[in-house]
């Protein structure tokens, strides 16, 4: 038996972690890179109908709708994105979409990062205008998950943990949210509201039950907002008593607090500033990119210091180990890089809505705090106070701060679906309609749109957190 | 893609399909018939196929065989860094912060639950094992955690700090799952 180290003892390996630098990027040259038009299908538990490739038309068209002027021969390249080799049962993929665009021989590449495929897509092109490769890039992604059963289709995804230590144990997404929320519950609600609850397994189904509601607050505010939004899988009316009795997934975890498999795809086209005008009237400016990783097994995330926003001091924090498995990392160093290349210094009032990676309502909650929404531990409170509600909608309860500060106005992964490879390009086009104030114009009503909206955030993540990309958008009309 | 599967021709002609509006029977039909056709609302035919996929992997432990062959002993084996000593309880051969090799270790046979699930759903590959409980280990000592099953107990009994012991399969799959925890007597 070899000798252990004491526990708690602030190995080396923990000084070389605390020491790891925030990433910084406010010096980051490249030309200005402007977002002229996007398109989707509408996502659907299956779309018979349409293969990969027609769905990709579909979403391409619909953009070039709004960019008359725009030839096909003015597509310098694209960037195409899509999850699982394993759902397309087609290799190259990438390849037939380019083909039946009629875009060939113009430069592309498949994009695939977990989750976050569709952010990556989207920086990916953002990176090829920037850089002065392209002037004009399409970014098209979809996901085709009905062509196999749901549960079929969750070992897919879960063959996305590592299949020596991971998988094997009963690989299955919902179980890896359901780990890391009960310990989010653990320290931030079972340390703090109940901390003076003597018996630990009341106190802890206490703590679960508190944040239980939270999360279907949540889900509440996703599913109503997408009443709304014709481009959602599944809108509704959904009671908190109805979403809170939901069948139990994985413990703490209900049906109503989880996304779905979808069908679908969606298109964004980024161009020079030059081409930007060309194009179009009202372009909406690409202000920051960040991306972040960690580990990709849970077990690996280590026990160090926050990586601190701005407007956040060390003193906030002096007894949590962090990442841990209760936050992402990766959000936070994907949020922080994106912050500052746009020049954001507190995200609550510089930007005015957020379309974020809501797959669980649980991670919504975790993510604001990655965001610096809100300091890590007040995810709850936040969505108590109404903070991320929309102002004027019905949500069948009282949110007396909606409007403050409003996350997932499309409501989001769990209402919306998510089709893996489209989703952080849907994200991207629900934003740009917001800048462009075209809400109403888009969707047959204006109750989603953002009064005034001039900045927003997009948010992609990966894995258990493995990776995450932060975009912000600008409206640049007066 | 093999034959098997495929519709099976009829004679005299014209293949007849099973037509269903119900996306719900598409799949029952393909496991009978290998195929069949989906008429959606706008009255639109969609011809589905089944579409068999199976691949046997020659998987390698590669570097990570000590650890697998570990518990086949009864061993539960982490790593430490040569030169920052963190201790991995997931071994990694290579320490993620300072990228200087990482020698075996034993671990503990005890624990504590860093963070637990109760699985009532599950990926197809293991539905039938739910519900199953999933629990983060903790050790003494050691920096990371490990990922496991928990068994011999009710989710009701579980909780974050529940002491825990590591049990082993007596006959080896060569598999993650030959170890698991079980509550440390008197814990429940």
């Amino acid at each position: 038996m070899a000798q252990s180290p004491k526990a708690g003892a602030k190995t080396p390996g923990r000084d070389v972690f605390s020491g790891t630098p925030t990433p910084s990027s406010t010096k980051r040259g490249g030309r200005r890179v402007y977002m002229v038009a996007g398109g989707l299908t509408k996502f659907a538990k299956a779309h018979p109908e349409m293969d990969f490739r027609l769905m990709c038309k579909k979403a391409f068209d619909q953009a070039r709708l709004d960019v008359p002027n725009l030839r096909l021969d003015h597509i310098d390249g694209t960037r195409i994105s899509y999850f699982s080799d394993h759902f397309s049962r087609q290799l190259k993929a990438a390849s037939m979409v380019q083909d039946f665009l009629g875009l060939n021989p113009r430069g592309s590449v498949r994009i695939e990062w977990g989750g976050a495929t569709g952010g990556e897509c989207f920086q990916a092109a953002w990176e090829a205008v920037a850089s002065g490769r392209m002037d004009t890039c399409l970014a098209v992604g979809y996901e085709t998950m009905s062509r196999v059963q749901t549960w079929k289709g969750n070992e897919f995804i879960a063959l996305a943990s590592d299949v020596n230590y991971d998988f094997p144990l009963g690989g299955f997404y919902t179980g890896y949210y359901a780990l890391m929320v009960v310990r989010h519950v653990y320290e931030y609600v079972r340390k703090t509201k109940f901390a003076n609850v003597k018996d630990e397994r009341e106190a802890q189904k206490k703590a679960v039950e508190y944040a239980s509601r939270v999360m279907a607050m949540v889900s509440v505010k996703n599913h109503r907002n997408a009443l709304f939004n014709p481009y959602a899988q599944y809108p509704k009316k959904l009671e908190l008593k109805d979403a809170l009795e939901s069948e139990m997934v994985s413990y703490p975890l209900p049906r109503e607090d989880i996304c779905t498999m979808s069908d679908g795809a969606a298109a964004v086209i980024l161009c020079s500033e030059e081409r930007a005008k060309e194009f179009c009237d009202n372009p909406v400016l690409v202000k920051g990119v960040g991306c972040g990783t960690d580990t990709m097994r849970l077990s690996d995330r280590p026990f160090g210091k926050v990586l601190l926003m701005p407007h956040e001091k060390a003193s906030d924090y002096t007894h949590l180990d962090y990442p841990g498995v209760h936050s992402f990392r990766a959000g936070r160093a994907a949020s922080l890089e994106a912050y500052g290349h746009a020049g954001i210094e507190n995200p609550n009032k510089d930007l005015q809505f957020i379309e974020l990676h809501d797959a669980y309502a649980s991670s919504e909650i975790q993510t604001y705090e990655d965001m610096g929404l809100c300091r890590y531990g007040e995810g709850y409170g936040f969505v108590e106070r109404g903070d991320p509600f929309l102002k004027g909608l019905d949500y069948g309860m009282d949110v007396p701060r909606a409007g403050a500060s409003p996350v997932n106005p499309s409501g989001g992964l769990i209402a919306c679906g998510h089709p893996v490879g489209a989703t952080g390009l849907m994200q991207a086009v629900f934003a740009h309609w917001q800048l462009q104030h075209k809400i109403g114009e888009k969707f047959g009503s204006d109750r989603l749109q953002i009064p005034n909206a001039r900045r927003g955030a997009i948010h992609s993540h990966a894995g258990t957190g493995s990776s995450v990309t932060v975009s912000i958008l600008e409206r640049v009309k007066a | 893609m093999t034959g098997e599967n495929m519709a099976k021709p009829q004679s005299g002609g014209k293949a007849k399909l099973r037509r269903t509006q119900k996306f719900t029977e598409v799949q029952e039909t393909l496991q009978k018939e290998g195929a069949a056709i989906f008429v959606d609302k706008q009255g639109t035919e969609n011809l589905y196929i089944d579409f068999p996929y199976h691949v046997n992997y020659l998987h390698s432990y590669a570097q990570d065989t000590p650890f697998f062959l570990g518990l086949a002993e009864g061993r539960l084996r982490g790593t430490r860094c040569e030169s920052c000593q963190y201790t991995y309880a997931t071994p990694r051969t290579y320490c993620q912060f300072c990228g200087g090799p990482a020698g075996w270790v034993d671990l503990p046979l005890k624990g504590k639950v860093h963070s637990w699930t109760t699985c009532h759903y599950g990926s197809e590959a293991f539905l039938k094992e739910t519900p199953y409980n999933l629990v983060l280990v903790e050790f003494e000592g050691v920096n990371s955690i490990l990922l496991s099953r928990l068994k011999a107990c009710t989710e009701e009994q579980i909780y974050v700090g529940m002491p825990l012991v590591a049990k082993f399969a007596s006959k080896p799959k060569y598999l993650i799952t030959d170890v698991w925890f079980e509550p440390a007597p008197g814990a429940i």
